[in-house]
């Protein structure tokens, strides 16, 4: 009878392992983070939102807000396809991704895909692409202005 | 008669006026002309490369040495299902291909995947594709048979 209760729990412990994962991760937020997080929000009234910058996995100076990684789950994504919900997304953000932001990374589920699979992707390894990125200077001055 | 005379004058006024403009910024509007012309000429070009292909992809580097994590997981991705004979270009080298291929698709970012010509998405998208089955089933409509194909049959 322990043995059942035990595994009964094991599920829920997980869910509450990985959902302290997703809300721990909160060092200071930089303003284009925070801009994203507001327009998301309004554009798209997600049940769940995650935001992360991800610029320090990247061959950027520390404190950069060029490379975001974001969860996103709406029910206005319903009957949409993979490219129909990322294009709302980089519709809401396209003034971010026209200056600062150089890589956006989406999951973009409804509320029934995130209930079922309540995982968060993660970015590959960085292979070092912005060392060799001429334009990377412009976008990162165009965050800190 | 007047009303007529005097909104005919208007109207050549306001010509001539355009026309001064056009001469004063004659090497403007001929810069601008040319900008306009070579962009399209731009996208007339991406809408060939995209096509001459059935599978096109934009990254950053190349497939033997990609330059980006998201560049190479389309890259590993295309080399798990056996598909390696596809275009890739590599927009490191060229800053026209790099701008111009996010006008053409309306998508901010690299890398950027083309099957027959139609835009597919990014790392992200491919990925799911590709964790869905659903990349095998697209790969197969483009005549490819994918290296996964028997174990997609499997699991099934």
């Amino acid at each position: 009878m322990l043995s059942n209760a035990l595994r009964c729990l094991r599920p829920s412990t997980c869910t509450l392992a990985l959902t302290r994962q997703l809300t721990h991760h909160r060092p200071h937020m930089g303003p284009v983070e925070t801009t994203i997080r507001t327009k998301l929000a309004q554009a798209l009234k997600p049940e769940h939102l995650e935001v992360m910058n991800e610029s320090h996995m990247h061959a950027v100076p520390a404190g950069s807000e060029s490379h975001f990684r974001v969860l996103v789950v709406s029910p206005q994504f319903e009957g949409l396809s993979l490219l129909q919900r990322h294009r709302l997304v980089n519709e809401t953000l396209r003034e971010e991704l026209s200056s600062c932001v150089h890589a956006l990374a989406i999951q973009a589920k409804t509320p029934q895909q995130w209930s079922s699979n309540p995982s968060l992707a993660k970015s590959p390894p960085c292979m070092g692409g912005s060392k060799h990125d001429n334009t990377m200077a412009e976008k990162l001055k165009a965050g800190q202005d | 008669m007047n009303s007529i005379i005097r909104s005919t004058a208007r109207c050549l006024r306001a010509g001539a006026w355009q026309y001064r403009t056009a001469q004063n910024n004659g090497e403007l509007l001929s810069g601008w002309a040319r900008l306009m012309c070579s962009s399209s000429a731009a996208q007339k070009t991406l809408e060939e490369m995209v096509k001459k292909d059935k599978v096109v992809v934009f990254i950053k580097g190349t497939p033997a040495q990609p330059m980006c994590g998201f560049s190479n997981a389309v890259v590993q991705i295309l080399r798990m299902h056996g598909v390696d004979n596809y275009a890739a270009y590599n927009v490191l080298d060229d800053q026209d291909i790099r701008e111009g291929i996010k006008t053409f698709s309306n998508w901010p970012t690299i890398p950027q995947v083309f099957f027959n010509g139609e835009f597919v998405g990014g790392c992200d998208i491919l990925l799911q594709m590709h964790q869905s089955g659903d990349l095998v089933e697209e790969l197969q409509k483009l005549g490819i048979r994918s290296a996964l194909s028997d174990q997609e049959k499997e699991s099934k």
